[in-house]
């Protein structure tokens, strides 16, 4: 198996804490003048997403985790799996459970193309793109003509999330989101 | 693309001439003699946690002027100090850069506390010409106060499984095949260094005897303690002194013992310097010294927050 000693920590290292697959944060080098060194270490646990700190002494190692990301076509989902196709001519198909869509969930839309992080094999993590265009199903009717009084309301979109639009905004209507935020840019270009 | 431009900006190197020319003032003016001793040695370091760069032709680029000075003092060369490039192998932070700057000096006749109190003057100095304004504070606590003020166990009497436990709750280590020195390393390091009142200096004294290096050691209490001090300001530690050891036999076997613990961590066995040990043999006079961080001091007194912006070039650039 495969391990890091501390000198050779940095961050975006894919490591194993506690049987989890990690990605190193950061890595702060600690050393008194007259005596031993550390390793003051953040670690991401991609399962969780939780940030773990840990200690190390210079010198020891951790075991390195067999970590992937890659680019994933969301396909369908039959209730309990949520499916993802290989976009590497491949075609293979790969079942994420609900652990590791978590709030994905609410930007799933199917042919587009997510980031899916796999840990030895095994979809752990789903990562949205940061902008996704989405169909309206449901909102109060729009206020013709108000552009400029700036209130909003809220509107379900054909993921079931719900965001904040302007009052303008018709049921319908497919608007792009941010995803990291949740807020409403604009009109999708027709 | 190449990077050739300096890490720090112009206007702080201006500054760091201004303040290079203020510390060579200080001694000027107490009449401590400037020294330059040879940066490549035949010899090398014995300290375990502490790593020589080699030269191809088997020479050690010094970790700290601390061998040839003290030579100079055997032979009678008096007070003196010396501004001295030095370099440590696997060292690379925000406050640590292979190749640095150690001010060190030694004042014969006096002990520990009494250079304690030239330190913080010369801190004082050096923040006045920085353009620092206000009376500067210094503490002196001892390393058993300095770890109970912080919440932890005696450091001189607690046992190792203790030590091993406090520390695996506080810095969420795997602490189980750690020895006393790597517990109290850590706790001082990472739990009771932040805590120092970040704008006064705070001198730290008696430390273990395991950690007093090139230090004399007294007992106190049933506990040998070594006369060394450690200097903290703004969070940073950034001097290191000692109410120095002169006896070469006690010298010899800390050398030794250090080769037995490098042989026993599969560590290269250092080349022991005898021209140190035959000097102390003719006579080391009765001093101490104190090795300072310069590029440390120049971060506090300028509010920098990475040693490169202080350096010309670090050694990414270098």
């Amino acid at each position: 198996m495969a391990t890091y000693s501390t000198s050779e920590f940095k961050s975006g290292l894919k490591v194993l804490l506690e049987g989890d697959p990690c990605a190193i944060v950061e890595n702060e080098f600690v050393k008194p003048g007259k005596g031993q060194a550390f390793s003051r270490v953040r670690l991401k646990n991609l399962k969780t997403g939780r940030v773990w700190e840990r200690t190390f002494k210079s010198g020891e190692s951790i075991e390195a985790a067999d970590v992937l990301d890659i680019d994933m076509e969301y396909l369908y989902s039959d209730g309990e799996f949520w499916h993802f196709m290989k976009t590497d001519g491949s075609f293979e198909q790969l079942p994420a459970d609900e652990a590791a869509v978590g709030d994905t969930k609410d930007w799933l839309k199917e042919q587009e193309q997510y980031v899916v992080c796999l840990f030895n094999g095994t979809p752990i993590s789903v990562s949205p793109p940061n902008h996704i265009e989405l169909e309206i199903v449901e909102t109060d009717p729009g206020l013709k003509g108000d552009t400029a009084t700036g209130g909003s309301k809220p509107a379900t979109l054909a993921t079931g999330a719900v965001v904040k639009v302007p009052l303008f905004i018709n049921q319908g209507e497919i608007i792009r989101v941010d995803t990291r935020t949740r807020e409403y840019i604009s009109r999708a270009k027709q | 693309m190449i990077e050739w431009a300096p890490t720090a900006d112009i206007d702080t190197l201006h500054r760091r001439a201004m303040l290079m020319a203020a510390i060579r003032q200080f001694f000027a003016d107490r009449q401590v003699l400037e020294v330059d001793t040879p940066v490549l040695s035949a010899a090398g370091v014995t300290d375990v946690h502490v790593h020589n760069l080699r030269t191809a032709d088997g020479g050690f680029l010094l970790t700290s002027p601390e061998y040839p000075m003290k030579r100079l003092l055997a032979a009678g060369m008096g007070d003196c100090y010396q501004l001295a490039h030095v370099f440590r192998a696997d060292e690379s932070g925000a406050r640590h850069n292979r190749e640095f700057t150690l001010l060190e000096w030694y004042r014969l006749g006096w002990d520990h506390h009494q250079l304690m109190q030239e330190v913080a003057a010369l801190c004082a100095w050096v923040h006045r010409a920085a353009g620092g304004s206000g009376a500067l504070v210094s503490t002196v606590l001892s390393y058993q106060d300095a770890f109970v003020s912080a919440g932890l166990p005696d450091p001189h009497r607690a046992s190792l499984q203790a030590l091993q436990q406090v520390t695996a709750l506080k810095l969420s280590a795997n602490t189980a095949g750690w020895d006393r020195d790597a517990c109290l390393d850590a706790l001082m390091a990472l739990v009771v260094e932040p805590g120092l009142s970040p704008d006064r200096l705070t001198f730290v004294t008696d430390y273990p005897a395991s950690q007093a290096a090139l230090a004399r050691t007294h007992t106190c209490e049933g506990v040998e303690l070594g006369h060394r001090f450690e200097l903290y300001w703004q969070g940073m530690e950034l001097a290191n002194g000692y109410w120095e050891l002169t006896d070469p036999k006690e010298q010899r076997r800390r050398f030794e013992q250090d080769a037995l613990l490098r042989q026993s961590q599969g560590l290269p066995e250092p080349q022991v310097d005898e021209r140190l040990l035959a000097a102390m043999q003719a006579g080391l006079p009765e001093c101490a010294g104190v090795a300072l961080g310069v590029d440390r001091l120049l971060m506090v007194v300028l509010g920098k927050t990475h040693i490169r912006q202080v350096l010309p070039f670090d050694a990414d650039r270098a």
